[in-house]
């Protein structure tokens, strides 16, 4: 501490512009921590509102402000006796009344407390990665779809330590030096410095023309010192291969992290633009959380009529396309593309399908019999979504209400884990539907 | 302010003195302007400050600063969090700028400065925090008294650590809790009145011996005569208890904070601990409550004059000093009552206009002046008169000694009583004869902090009975208590009481 008694001290001057950034992380973690939940149940229905391309993007969020309330004594403003000082007087004099407002105190009030009433609602802006982690906070892959995460089939090699043998390139300079030192501190080796300040001194002593007795008697002793020294010197490397050190690396076995998720959409005369926008959201909730869960996704987008084709973003939802409806097209293209582009071994492979459920007679058994031989055996999850009729509401009923492919569906729901079904009449189901879908600890079958 | 008009060969003159041209500032030319600041400081107003130690932060170091209540370092708390979410996003949308500057009370002051100020600004600032606000936390007697300067970082470093260290040991869930109840009493955790210090042992024998002696001589057998009426009879057993067990407790208590770090039955150590962290900090940022509006009056006064003497000396252009005098108007600038963006007394206006009004009258006193004010009218020095001011006053008083009629007709000031029992608010005194007194004591007494806050006091706790704590808040004026949040603050001393807790209003 300085002496404060002379304020004439020199200031210090310090730039605290490059110090670490986000001091308050910390603090605003634990309000988010904090207030959790009730974010969670505003980002749920800022994704129902919202349209879903901008969902995704963040932004502010309003959440009640009950937990997160600092609540203190503080005198009613309503009530009591005041006095209150006021600047700016312009025709009032003393002894005048002005008739009080009807509700209450009004401007003429004292202000607002600061934590009271008027904190009802508390609004604060979330970054893309807080709102995402917010949104997909209690789901996960299925069960089943770990399992197949956890199948080792591709492996990379990673830093893993330090080892004793190992090619040249792959030396560790600082290790090795760091046991060369300290074997040398532990072993007493005499330094070159040491060495050269002996030797020093014996050139001195010899270059002089008068040694004295003294000087003369230290000439042998230096003689003796340095060639002791030197033998020390030799004797005690200053690396030996025991110091060596060189970086290990590992095989360690990586999950596949790519994933391939294929979106097959009916686009006949039946499906309007309603239909169309809600299987558009559900399509990029799914994009979204498997872009969490995978380094890579790709996505392909395969529509049909009674023929089917793959597509360009774009022309998938908003292209113009007439035609009967055979399901099956779509689910043989699938698999073509898959074979040549998408080998199960690198690849997850995702399946979602939106329609509004009308196939042509007699394919639907054509399409159960592709999906449980050829497409599930080898798919993560297949989502369908049937597209209820606007007025159909949430009220739909057991699972053989629905209509026709939905009723051929249903079978192969009730055997195939990796298969789920779900019907949607409005924007607002799209989410929760969702979420049941991807919910943690989702069973098959116990919702049965 | 000179504002003349200045020939060529002046100006020629003054721009070869200039500490500064344009708008950039630079780590030199702060050291340069601090020199020039400081001996005006010094040497014209005799200033006395701590070192100074002045950082330069980013708008987002700012919102840090905001956050952690302008505080270096503090504890974690999700409240702080909670007000850094909301600066910024108010400071996002525009709704709310930030400050030129913050100063903290510390021994060396530290004050820290936006980096985006100009030049011209970091000079208003640089007179403003490390000068007016540095001195009157040095010489204030409330700030004295109360804080102590040297040791504040270093406590509030051991307060950070010290919470950290019970959440790895208990839970931040379990630390958070007692921090939470604790935040709710802060402004109920403060010591009003200073207590005696603690007698030492000899010195309390010695005091019961005088005690007892006084006693002894100032018997007089003739009160025994007077007859003992109905309020000053004995008091009966029970009630010799209550009073026993109050004094034994010291009650009644105005610091809750202090009472259940002290007695409460359930707390463990660490969370007396924690109580204890937060009442230092409350008592700490007490006297900066107690002087807002002096301490910013003294700040601004010290800028504006020094800023003006930088001028008149020819160190700071014409161009600096309208910039600055600009920001200065802003942050004067008082709204009437009527105004829709009025929201009560401006402490910077106010304090400003004040000291101002003060030097006026030691300089050119009027009759009035004079028969108000004999001690100040005609001041030879009026530096000294102002700093004695800065030193010896709170707010409350501060107005009341010397809000002077002059003032209150600039200002257009009245008083306006509101009582809940009447339809109408009526006009109590004006900017008149009759009316002087009345305004200057209405306005001193709503700076009175302890008068703005609810008196909430311990009463009575029979710990070995059913161990219910009773607190009362003493209704002033008939107002009381907010019941929400009441309600709300009363789940918290629960928390930390750990059994009822009654609260009696009356």
């Amino acid at each position: 501490m300085r002496e404060s008694g002379d304020p004439r001290n020199m200031p210090q001057f310090i730039d605290r512009r490059l110090n670490p950034r986000d001091k308050s992380l910390g603090n605003r973690m634990r309000f988010l921590r904090r207030t959790r939940e009730q974010l969670k149940r505003a980002v749920d229905k800022a994704v129902r509102e919202r349209n879903i391309s901008d969902a995704a993007k963040g932004g502010s969020v309003s959440i009640p402000s009950d937990g997160i309330r600092e609540p203190q004594f503080h005198l009613s403003n309503t009530g009591g006796d005041y006095e209150r000082v006021l600047p700016g007087n312009k025709e009032f004099v003393s002894g005048d009344r002005i008739e009080k407002p009807r509700s209450g105190r009004g401007g003429g009030g004292r202000e607002a407390s600061d934590s009271g009433a008027g904190e009802d609602a508390f609004s604060f802006a979330l970054t893309e990665d807080e709102f995402l982690d917010i949104l997909f906070d209690d789901l996960e892959l299925p069960e089943l779809v770990k399992a197949s995460l956890k199948d080792a089939t591709l492996s990379e090699y990673r830093r893993a330590g330090y080892s004793n043998d190992g090619t040249t390139p792959n030396l560790n300079v600082l290790r090795t030096m760091r046991y060369s030192m300290s074997r040398r501190l532990a072993l007493r080796r005499p330094s070159t410095d040491e060495v050269r300040r002996l030797e020093e001194e014996l050139n001195e002593l010899r270059a002089k023309d008068t040694p004295d007795l003294g000087e003369r008697k230290r000439i042998p002793k230096l003689f003796g010192d340095i060639e002791r020294l030197k033998r020390l010197q030799r004797a005690i490397p200053f690396i030996d291969p025991i110091d060596v050190r060189y970086n290990r690396f590992a095989r360690v076995a990586i999950p596949r992290a790519k994933a391939v998720m294929f979106c097959l959409m009916d686009v006949s005369a039946s499906m309007g633009e309603r239909e169309k926008d809600l299987a558009k959201r559900f399509f990029i909730l799914l994009h979204l959380f498997l872009k969490r869960k995978y380094d890579r996704v790709d996505i392909v987008f395969i529509r049909h009529t009674h023929e089917a084709s793959e597509v360009e973003e774009q022309e998938f939802f908003y292209g113009k396309e007439s035609g009967g409806t055979i399901v099956s097209s779509a689910l043989k293209e699938m698999i073509e593309i898959r074979e040549k582009r998408y080998p199960a071994a690198d690849w997850n492979i995702y399946c979602a399908q939106a329609s509004d459920g009308d196939n042509s007679g007699n394919d639907t058994g054509g399409c159960v019999e592709l999906l449980t031989q050829t497409i599930l055996p080898i798919t993560q999850y297949f989502a369908y979504i049937e597209i209820a009729d606007r007025g159909e509401g949430g009220n739909w009923g057991g699972l053989m209400s629905g209509k026709e492919l939905w009723r051929g569906y249903a079978k192969v729901a009730e055997t195939a884990a990796n298969f789920a079904m779900k019907r949607v009449a409005g924007p607002g189901d799209i989410y929760p539907v969702f979420r049941e879908l991807f919910a943690k600890q989702k069973r098959k079958g116990a919702a049965r | 302010m000179t504002g003349a008009m200045l020939d060529a060969r002046e100006s020629e003159a003054r721009t070869s003195k200039l500490l500064f041209e344009g708008a950039d500032w630079s780590f030199p030319l702060l050291q340069t302007v601090y020199e020039a600041v400081q001996k005006i400081a010094l040497e014209d107003l005799g200033l006395n400050v701590f070192p100074n130690q002045i950082e330069v932060i980013s708008a987002e170091q700012m919102l840090d600063a905001y956050s952690s209540v302008g505080m270096p370092l503090m504890y974690s708390h999700w409240s702080y969090g909670k007000r850094f979410v909301r600066d910024e996003l108010l400071y996002r949308k525009g709704y709310q700028a930030l400050a030129y500057e913050i100063v903290i009370n510390s021994n060396p002051c530290i004050s820290y400065y936006m980096e985006e100020n100009t030049m011209a600004m970091q000079t208003l600032v640089l007179a403003h925090a490390a000068f007016g606000h540095n001195h009157f936390f040095k010489n204030n007697y409330l700030f004295q008294q109360w804080t102590d300067p040297n040791g504040i970082l270093d406590y509030l470093e051991f307060a950070k650590r010290y919470v950290c260290e019970c959440e790895e040991r208990h839970g931040v869930a379990a630390v958070e809790s007692v921090l939470d109840a604790a935040h709710a009493l802060m402004n109920q955790g403060v010591f009003r009145y200073r207590r005696a210090t603690k007698l030492k042992l000899g010195e309390y024998e010695r005091r019961r011996r005088e005690r007892l002696a006084n006693q002894a001589e100032s018997y007089s057998d003739l009160w025994r005569t007077v007859p003992i009426s109905a309020l000053a009879r004995e008091p009966t057993l029970s009630e010799q208890e209550v009073i026993e067990r109050k004094q034994r407790l010291r009650l009644p208590e105005e610091n809750l904070l202090y009472f259940l770090e002290k007695n409460s039955p359930t707390l463990q150590d660490w969370q007396r601990e924690l109580l204890r962290i937060v009442r230092n900090v409350a008592q700490y940022f007490y006297p900066q409550r107690q002087t807002k509006l002096m301490n910013e009056g003294c700040a601004t006064f010290v800028h504006y004059h020094i800023v003006n003497r930088l001028y008149d000396d020819g160190l700071i252009s014409e161009g600096a000093l309208l910039e600055i005098l600009h920001s200065h108007s802003n942050v004067v600038y008082q709204t009437g009552y009527d105004n829709p963006h009025h929201s009560g007394m401006n402490p910077y206006a106010l304090g400003f206009a004040m000291m101002q009004d003060i030097q006026r009258i030691c300089l050119r006193p009027t009759d009035e002046d004079r028969e108000w004010f004999p001690d100040l009218a005609g001041h030879d020095d009026w530096r000294g008169a102002l700093r004695e001011i800065w030193a010896n006053y709170r707010d409350e008083s501060f107005v009341r000694q010397f809000l002077s009629p002059h003032l209150i007709r600039t200002l257009k000031l009245f008083v306006l009583s509101d009582k809940s029992a009447e339809p109408a608010y009526r006009i109590d005194a004006i900017h008149d004869e009759i009316g002087y007194r009345k305004v200057r004591n209405a306005l001193a007494q709503s700076y009175d902090v302890s008068g703005a806050e609810p008196d909430i006091q311990v009463v009575d706790v029979d710990l070995l009975g059913d161990r219910q704590l009773i607190l009362k808040h003493n209704v002033r004026n008939g107002v009381r208590l907010a019941e929400a949040s009441r309600d709300q603050t009363l789940r918290h001393v629960r928390k930390l009481w750990g059994y009822e807790v009654r609260l009696e209003e009356g």
